[in-house]
């Protein structure tokens, strides 16, 4: 028994050493530990927490790949050197040449991102002297999907490490936090660097230093054209539905998040009363808006106009709202607790979500404000739904005193 | 009259190594061992020095804060060790058992007596200590008077005793008992019995027996508690287990406390699992060697089921509730990448790459390995689905877990019982010890409000 022998044998020289943590995490992504059960349930289910991670991150990969056709694609597309792909399986897009460029920006975000935020969580482990917890693991999947492809890589370290420290392990690691990690770490970006984050410049690959050249390319995304009262050329609904616009570098393809969704309500691990009540917010403000623009409350010379008069299905397929609903809102931690809470807070973030976009002219991205908001309402949302329960047994007393 | 109970939050263990319906006499135990550990809450006043000689019923210790409250020895015979923990707190008192059984004879007793005089006789006998009280799960304080008394007579944890067969032809014992019980409270003797079954049970008098359907915790008295009138703040409930009422009920038919039952032996490391008929506190060597496990096996033995019983050594005791030995594998061994590959032969209620939703009516071999490491609580929504009761399960055990007491109180605190939170353990991804953290914050509320 070679390895899980001598694995084994380490496990115990180090055991009660500082050290112990450190080891123990790297050990148990080999070999699922020894541990037996004590009083309590002899028996124990087959699904722990790395597991449950796991296939969060499985629902991710294929977002992830694309993500880096896409990055290459848009590239190469606006620097004119390909012709614009024809759907999903189009020629010009999957292509090695798009793959090697797109993997060669894209997978150092990755790298950064898992390991800036794994040496954090390593340390805390080892000061604090618990258990390394798996949470991480999907929010450095998440990071490298929502930022943009041109994102120097210290800018991203530095937010990685404030988004660990202050949205998670001050609050006491993993299971603690209010905030979802990944949307801090987003938000830092956000506030910290405006310029690069909100410009027009970030989302292609390239753009950014061929600013000001003759051989300057555009790097908008389509919601920064439509809050322009804009719209970009040569790019209909399917495009936006397959994913091949530009945009941060995982949430373009709706394609492939409903499929992750799919396969998160499949297993169980993701919410389907949040993924769906935030679509049905969405749908629901979108809807408002049309209304006020039908009325004419709202002409065509405000510059709201833009955003607000897409019919509200559209919101769904342009933007990062379905990759939050499907892979932000659903971490539940930060989200509702109780079934009936999430219901609220899904809606409320599908709601909030439309209606920062549209009002929002410095940046009409308003899906991961939202949930950030709705994260620190959640535990408000959860009081009121169990009062509702406390209330029941309450009413039971006096009924019985009566 | 009878009314159905149904419950579709559950879930169903399906384990291998379910008793086979034979009944064999085990080998008569030499040595008997009672631990007041047993009977959670109670400081045990020591009678029975080393050295002296008992009869069977006759009293071992008694309650500190009770001196009615007596509980007795299973069989006759000689105290040869009372087994000391820290602060000379008794662990266990260990009987040397005579050839002979004799016993302290209580007299037949009327089942038509007043209230007081049942419960006097109940006391002295030693029976009381079946009786159970919720709020906190522990021996029902002798002054208390309860709203209902509650009986399960469906078992349906994983491996359980068949209580339809080990109660079959019990049926006078267990009237006695009930009529008897059904004396001590206005709110009557509920019985829950399972809906297909032809439970011995069923045709009680003097109780309103409850049909109940569903997967697992159906069987649990928790359940049934909770659907027919769930405790209230201020209130009493009785519980009884069906198999003790058959010693009430023979204590009050003959006048004598037989300490005898049946149990199952059961667990996919017992060769031919059946059931025994053995008594409490004797060991559980001279039923599991013979037929059962190999002597040189790396096993879990539980007196209990495996959800919420106690583990004991190979060479240890039945405790005195159980009417279940169960014994599974250890699994105290690594398993390469046992984490992210797909797991076919452990039941789990997601399909995170667990297929034990493909066939809901295989038969697990589950040993005690914990599936993972301990975590803080992550997942939400998961133990709502196999809680029946109404209640919010993370909720009242994060409030157990900060030691609020006001919001325990809230979240209905009083109404439960640790074996409630079994399988929300079972599940849990976290691997939280769920049943531990109740215990705890049912003694909390026990010392701050009593």
């Amino acid at each position: 028994m070679g390895l899980k022998q001598n694995l084994h044998n380490l496990k115990e020289k180090y055991k009660g050493k500082k050290m112990a943590p450190a080891f123990n995490a790297l050990h148990t992504f080999l070999y699922l530990p020894n541990e037996t059960t004590h009083n309590g349930t002899h028996i124990k289910a087959a699904d722990d927490l790395k597991r449950t991670m796991n296939t969060v991150i499985m629902a991710l990969v294929p977002c992830l790949i694309f993500g880096m056709f896409n990055a290459g694609y848009q590239h190469y597309l606006a620097l004119g050197e390909i012709q614009q792909a024809d759907g999903f399986l189009g020629a010009s897009f999957w292509t090695l040449d798009n793959f090697i460029i797109g993997a060669w920006t894209v997978l150092p975000l990755v790298v950064v991102s898992y390991g800036v935020g794994l040496a954090v969580e390593f340390l805390f482990a080892v000061i604090k002297g618990h258990e390394v917890e798996e949470g991480y693991l999907v929010t450095g999947m998440l990071v490298p999907l929502i930022v943009p492809v041109d994102i120097p890589l210290w800018m991203l370290a530095v937010a990685v490490i404030f988004g660990v420290v202050i949205g998670k392990e001050v609050f006491g690691g993993t299971g603690m936090n209010i905030l979802n990690p990944a949307l801090t770490i987003r938000a830092f970006l956000f506030f910290a660097y405006p310029t690069w984050m909100s410009g027009d410049k970030v989302w292609v690959h390239g753009a950014v230093e061929r600013a000001g050249t003759p051989d300057a390319i555009s790097g908008e995304t389509i919601l920064g054209a439509y809050a322009q009262n804009t719209s970009l050329a040569g790019i209909d609904y399917w495009d936006m539905f397959w994913g091949i616009i530009p945009g941060s570098v995982g949430e373009t393809s709706k394609f492939l998040i409903i499929i992750g969704a799919l396969f998160l309500i499949f297993t169980k691990v993701g919410s389907w009363r949040i993924i769906f009540s935030t679509l049905i917010g969405a749908l629901v403000m979108g809807l408002i808006f049309n209304g006020v623009v039908e009325a004419g409350w709202i002409g065509d010379t405000s510059k709201f106009y833009g955003l607000m008069s897409v019919p509200f299905w559209q919101h769904l397929i342009i933007g990062s709202i379905l990759f939050g609903a499907v892979y932000m809102a659903t971490d539940p931690v930060t989200a509702s607790q109780t079934n009936k809470g999430k219901w609220i807070y899904g809606f409320l973030i599908g709601f909030i979500s439309i209606m920062i976009r549209v009002f929002n002219p410095a940046y009409p991205e308003g899906v991961f404000l939202a949930i950030l908001l709705m994260n620190v309402f959640a535990p408000t949302i959860d009081h009121y739904v169990i009062q509702g329960n406390v209330k029941r047994r309450m009413k039971r007393v006096k009924v019985k005193a009566a | 009259m009878s009314k159905d109970i149904k419950i579709k939050k559950g879930l169903d263990i399906k384990l291998v190594g379910v008793a086979e319906k034979t009944t064999e006499n085990a080998i008569i135990s030499n040595f008997y061992s009672i631990r007041p550990e047993d009977f959670h809450s109670i400081i045990p006043k020591l009678v029975a020095k080393e050295g002296s000689k008992v009869k069977a019923g006759e009293t071992l210790f008694y309650n500190k804060d009770n001196e009615e409250m007596k509980f007795v020895s299973p069989v006759s015979g000689e105290v040869t060790e009372v087994v000391r923990g820290p602060r000379r707190r008794i662990d266990a008192i260990k009987i040397t058992a005579d050839k002979e059984q004799t016993f302290v004879d209580h007299g037949k007793f009327d089942t038509n007596a007043t209230a007081e005089k049942i419960k006097a006789h109940l006391l002295a006998s030693g029976c009381w200590a079946f009786i159970k009280q919720r709020p906190y799960d522990v021996v029902a304080k002798a002054d208390s008077t309860p709203r209902a008394i509650f009986i399960s007579g469906y078992a349906s944890a994983p491996l359980a005793a068949d209580l339809d067969y080990t109660l079959a032809g019990k049926e006078a014992e267990l009237q006695a008992a009930v009529t008897a019980l059904s004396k001590l409270t206005e709110g009557g003797v509920h019985v829950s019995v399972g809906k297909n079954s032809s439970s011995p049970l069923s045709g009680l008098s003097n109780a309103i027996i409850h049909q109940v359907s569903g997967p697992h915790p159906s069987g649990n008295v928790g359940t049934l508690i909770n659907k027919v009138g769930p405790v209230n703040k201020g209130e009493t409930v009785w519980t009884v287990s069906a198999q003790d009422l058959v010693i009430i009920g023979e204590l009050l038919i003959t006048g004598k406390f037989n300490a005898e039952r049946i149990i199952a032996l059961a667990g996919s490391s017992v060769k031919k699992p059946r059931y025994f008929k053995t008594k409490i506190g004797s060991e559980i060597s001279t039923m599991i060697y013979d037929n059962g496990v190999e002597k040189d096996g790396n096993d879990r033995f539980i007196s209990g089921n495996v959800l919420s019983g106690k583990q004991v050594g190979a060479d240890g005791h039945l405790d005195y509730y159980s009417n279940v030995i169960s014994v599974i594998p250890e699994g105290d061994d690594y398993e390469f990448f046992g984490w992210n590959k797909p797991v076919f032969d452990k039941v789990s209620t997601s399909r995170a790459l667990t297929f034990s939703w493909m066939n809901p009516n295989k038969k697990y071999e589950l040993d005690t390995n914990t599936n993972g490491e301990h975590r803080a609580f992550v997942l939400t929504g998961n133990y709502e689905e196999v809680f029946p009761l109404d209640i919010y399960p993370l909720q009242i055990l994060k409030a157990c877990m900060y030691q609020d007491l006001d919001e325990m109180e809230a979240l209905g605190m009083y109404e439960v019982a640790p074996e409630d939170f079994a399988l929300t353990e079972f599940i849990c991804v976290s691997k939280q010890p769920h049943q531990k953290i109740i215990r705890e914050g049912l003694d909390l509320m026990l010392k701050e409000i009593g």
